[in-house]
């Protein structure tokens, strides 16, 4: 049947298809990546106006980090959008927008300028395997090109490597066609940091005569990059306010200044994801960290710890998880540029691997230690392969990782999500295909946040947040796989848990597996899904722990409140009996009811005030309560409730009065108004207790 | 007289002590540190006793501990302490009051809240029973009563606190039973009565008022209003035992029914502790009969279905220890659950309107036909 169709086919078709070889080569040539990446930009993170700003202001940001923690420089960091079109009509979709972030790193060297910002894929943190939040080199470069395209304007940039020289002033934009970064403009200037910011609103004049806004003295050094680009500024998720709000989170040793747009474009809410509108932006602002300050609209993240995160090394390849054809490779370029034996490569290219090791491994496969690569067959490799997959080895070295640390997660959490509990814990490193990698993770439950949504996820990749694609990252998943219904939250059947939880993970290592080249979720390996599953369960055990106490203090004080509520009674009832005293008698019941009840008194005298990360036994459990937060009790206590509605119960004449804003456990489990005694009082009563007179 | 206020008050002295000497003891563990607690004997079924020999139903040793300290106890032991101190305020005033009279007196907000100490008699009541059981005192010595309940008429005269009363002579209304009937105050005088007939309700007992057959058949006609209350019982008993006469019982053809002569037989599982004051293990069953329907020749009209819960409770009172063993209840509950319907007694105006009266009763006395 089939022939029969293609025999009835015209001859003429059949010439016009028929291209010969040399026709064919004649068409194909090379495509520049610049080319490749221009057609898809959303790959890049530049699908839309909204995005495009984000992703501009995110990769500047993550090189300006990376530079100054690579130069030993704690970073400040000025971000600052202007509206280029701020009298467009209301409806406009889009707007014209310069992103400028300025850095106090350690500067470019005039002849790199070009090649940073100018090519893709062009980057000292592709080829080595080191942690930083920059991997390919393709970022900043695809946020000019971004910038190029769709305003035609180039990037400009200032870069000042050194204090005692000029910067350099810079435009360049990118010949896509090339790979090239083609210079419009190259002079020196004494403008660094550029003046002209300072004035820029009545906040920036404002903090910049306070001396915390682009003062030169705090830039000797560093760098500016400015692009032009057609975006859209908007608050809520995945927004830039979000976006510096968790990287701020994240990196406690940054200093931020965020100087929004003078105008925001109107249509926001038609834009904004269903059911995320006002209550998004609004939930945005509300989690902002404590001591973020505004003025006149410029956003300060200030800086929380004074030291850098300690710094990363960069490692070789662990023999663990590393693919045969990787080794393949490996050994041939080996020989091409070392021309030594298996016994050195072992050692000279793989983490772990002692002379020891080395000599097992050789052996293993049936060479010696002289044995030079360029003799070793590809079958043999293959054992080398099984010999690794085999042989129990030390982890890779952890110090080419930097984790957040519990202490740094509790502080960032705290400032920037408010909640009434907060746990965290940071696990030992594990391996993926060689490479080392380390999961964190923090929850923060209760006080403000909504107790009827699903959990927030907040995910982080060497501390660089992840806006986008939540649903396809792995650590999404390993938040639905987690049992929380262990630890007595609610979880329907396969999907996140619903309560007032904040979940944050991240991610360190010395290559993160994007599923994309945006940067936007970790591509889903077991090793690191597993990882995550059980820092987040480690979490969840600490939570479930507390609410099952929470639970248990409250049941008690629900107990001891009807005890409390009947013992008057009784003391007149029996009293009218016997005529032995009332108070006598009531005094002697109260107490045994206080013991009968203990537990809520225990959880008073401990856990009675805040608890900071700065006490001892609280970083130990990487656990911060915060009483003041945990919401009064609305349905908890119905039945003890009435009992302080009535004016007439007077505290105990030597209680202390609890503070405003900290309530005691006692209270906040029986859902109390704060003015009740904090301890009972050993006597129990007062003399005109309305229950007994 | 004086002997008997006396006494009165040498009883009342004993339930002051008693209660004294609960209220004591709670003070003492109070102020020793100890578990405040009250040991009440159970009125449950599995701490009924069914004595064979004496055939009633007995309250077994068997208590329930109520701690202040418990959840689930401590709103009751407040109410108890409560009920003591009432009691004892009557009994140091002198006067009764009624349960509903108790429950208003002890019924106050809880100091400094909205919780009531009571919402309800029905939460009320069984504390009274408790501390009757509690304090081994009869109600009337916790100077307690309960309304009227039942009336009585025929040949007998009686004494109720120094007033003669007459019951040949109580028009239609009849001698409204008090709930406290002890010898203290109620004597018997002078009595031609053979036997006791009771009946089941009010309407059925005007019937025979009506038709005068206390005075044809030379008894005294008394009726519970349903499930006759203690008042009502006592005086059957104190009939029974101290003017010799057989009670004799008219009653639905229902599980209801059946129960009633149950508890007027043997005692009720609540007040198994009063038993021995209460039951008339010579009771007697006259009908309605399950073989009545087609002896009397019954209209279709009378059979009202049996539903679930009759048949449920019928197999659970053919399964009582005193109905188990007992061929003729077998065979009563028996025939009346394979007839599938049950009758009232006023099914038999069917017939006639006096037929209950005039055939029925008088046909079935002198054929002794009936269960025991």
């Amino acid at each position: 049947m089939e022939s029969a169709v293609k025999e009835r086919k015209p001859k003429s078709d059949a010439a016009r298809r028929g291209a010969t070889a040399e026709e064919m080569s004649a068409r194909q040539k090379e495509v520049s990546v610049s080319e490749f990446f221009v057609k898809n930009r959303h790959l890049l993170g530049f699908d839309n106006p909204r995005k495009a700003l984000l992703t501009t202001v995110k990769e500047a940001v993550d090189n300006s980090l990376d530079a100054c923690e690579e130069g030993g420089i704690l970073p400040d960091i000025a971000v600052v959008i202007e509206d280029l079109d701020p009298k467009r009509p209301a409806t406009a979709k889009s707007s014209r927008y310069r992103v400028t972030v300025i850095d106090n790193g350690p500067g470019i060297v005039r002849k790199q300028v070009e090649n940073i910002f100018g090519r893709l894929l062009y980057g000292s943190k592709f080829h080595r395997l080191k942690m930083s939040r920059g991997q390919q080199g393709i970022g900043i470069s695809a946020a000019g090109m971004n910038g190029l395209i769709t305003t035609g304007r180039p990037m400009v940039i200032h870069t000042k490597p050194s204090q005692k020289q000029p910067a350099h002033l810079i435009e360049l934009a990118m010949n896509t066609k090339t790979n090239r970064a083609e210079v419009t403009l190259d002079k020196e200037t004494k403008d660094f940091p550029p003046e002209r910011f300072r004035s820029l609103s009545a906040g920036t004049k404002q903090l910049s005569q306070e001396g915390v806004f682009l003062s030169p003295a705090a830039f000797p050094t560093g760098t500016s990059v400015s692009i032009e680009l057609d975006g859209k500024y908007q608050k809520g998720r995945g927004s830039v306010d979000e976006f510096l709000e968790l990287t701020a989170i994240a990196n406690p040793h940054a200093r931020i200044v965020f100087v929004p747009p003078s105008r925001i474009t109107q249509d926001e809410a038609d834009d904004l994801l269903p059911g995320t509108s006002s209550a998004a932006a609004e939930e945005g602002k509300s989690a902002a960290p404590a001591q973020t300050s505004e003025t006149g609209g410029v956003v300060v993240f200030p800086r929380g710890v004074q030291e850098l995160p300690p710094e990363t090394k960069e490692i070789q390849p662990h023999p663990k998880g590393i693919e045969l054809g990787i080794l393949l490779q490996m050994i041939k370029d080996y020989e091409a540029s070392e021309k030594g034996s298996l016994y050195e490569f072992l050692q000279e290219r793989f983490c772990r691997v002692s002379p020891a090791t080395a000599s097992k491994f050789c052996g293993a496969i049936g060479v010696t230690s002289r044995t030079k690569c360029a003799d070793i067959e590809p079958p043999q490799v293959e054992r080398l392969f099984k010999v690794f997959e085999e042989e129990k080895l030390a982890p890779p070295p952890t110090d080419c990782l930097a984790p957040i640390g519990v202490r740094q997660l509790l502080a960032g959490m705290l400032k920037g999500v408010k909640a009434e509990f907060y746990a965290a814990s940071t696990r030992d490193a594990a391996v993926y295909r060689g490479r080392p990698f380390q999961i964190e993770a923090a929850i923060a439950f209760g006080g403000d946040l909504p107790g009827d949504q699903p959990a927030r996820v907040i995910r982080f990749a060497n501390r660089v947040p992840l806006l986008f694609q939540q649903s396809a990252c792995s650590s999404f998943k390993a938040v639905e796989e987690t049992p929380w219904k262990n630890y007595a939250m609610q979880q329907p059947r396969g999907s996140l848990p619903v309560g007032p939880l904040v979940v944050m993970i991240h991610m360190a290592s010395v290559w993160v597996p994007f599923t994309s080249e945006s940067k936007e979720a970790i591509a889903d390996y077991d090793e690191i899904r597993k990882e995550m599953k059980l820092a987040l369960m480690e979490c969840g055990r600490k939570l479930g722990t507390y609410l099952r106490k929470r639970q248990k203090m409250r049941r008690e004080s629900e107990r001891r409140d009807v005890f409390e509520r009947y013992i008057g009674e009784i003391s007149k009832a029996l009293n009218a009996i016997t005529g032995e005293d009332a108070k006598r008698i009531y005094g002697a019941l109260l107490e045994q009811a206080r013991r009968k009840t203990a537990v809520a008194d225990q959880e008073l005298d401990e856990d009675g005030k805040v608890r900071r990360q700065e006490e001892a036994d609280s970083d130990d459990e990487g656990v911060i309560i915060v009483e003041s937060a945990i919401p009064r009790l609305e349905a908890a206590a119905p039945v003890s409730a009435p009992v302080f509605e009535e004016p007439v119960r007077k505290p105990a004449p030597e209680a202390k009065p609890a503070g405003p804003a900290i309530r005691t456990k006692k209270d906040i489990d029986a859902g109390k108004p704060g003015s009740r005694p904090a301890k009972p009082s050993k006597k129990g009563f007062e003399d005109d207790d309305p229950r007994l007179f | 007289m004086a002997k008997k206020s006396s006494s009165k008050a040498e009883r009342d002295a004993k339930t002051q002590a008693k209660i004294e000497a609960l209220a004591g003891d709670i003070v003492k563990r109070a102020l020793s540190g100890r578990d405040p607690a009250v040991e009440i004997p159970t009125r449950t079924k599995s701490n009924t006793i069914w004595n064979k020999k004496r055939g009633i139903l007995e309250m077994g040793d068997g208590t329930a501990e109520r701690p202040l300290f418990d959840l689930k106890t401590a709103k009751q032991f407040m109410q108890t302490m409560l009920h003591a101190s009432t009691i004892q305020d009557l009994i140091a005033a002198g006067k009764t009051s009624s349960l509903r009279g108790v429950f208003y007196k002890a019924k106050h907000t809880v100091a400094g809240t909205k919780e009531n100490t009571f919402d309800t008699q029905d939460e009320s009541d069984p504390i009274l029973e408790d501390l009757e059981v509690l304090l081994a005192a009869l109600r009337e010595e916790l100077h307690i009563f309960a309304e009227n309940r039942g009336a009585m008429v025929g040949n007998i005269t009686i004494v109720d606190k120094g007033d003669e009363i007459d019951c040949r002579r109580m028009g239609s209304g009849g001698y409204a039973m008090p709930s406290i009937v002890e010898p203290d105050i109620i004597q018997f005088k002078k009595s031609e009565a053979k036997f006791v007939l009771h009946v089941e309700k009010g309407t059925v007992w005007n019937r025979f008022n009506e038709d005068r057959f206390w005075e044809k058949h030379n008894c005294i006609l008394t009726h519970g209003a349903g499930q006759p209350p203690r008042g009502c019982r006592r005086l059957l008993q104190r009939l029974h035992q101290e003017l010799k006469l057989p009670i004799i019982c008219v009653l639905d053809n229902d599980p209801w029914g059946h129960y009633i002569y149950s508890v007027i037989k043997q005692g009720s599982i609540s007040l198994a502790f009063e038993s021995s004051r209460l039951a008339i293990p010579e009771a007697k069953f006259l009908g309605i009969r399950a073989k009545d329907y087609r002896q009397c020749g019954l209209d279709e009209a009378v059979k009202i279905d049996l539903t679930d819960n009759d048949i449920k409770r019928a197999k659970e009172i053919a399964a009582y220890p005193w109905f188990e063993g007992h061929k003729g209840w077998q065979k009563e509950i028996d025939a009346m659950l394979s007839n599938g319907f049950k009758m009232e007694v006023e099914s038999l105006i069917t017939k006639d309107i006096s037929y209950v009266s005039e055939t029925y009763v008088p046909e079935r006395l002198k054929a002794k036909d009936w269960l025991e």
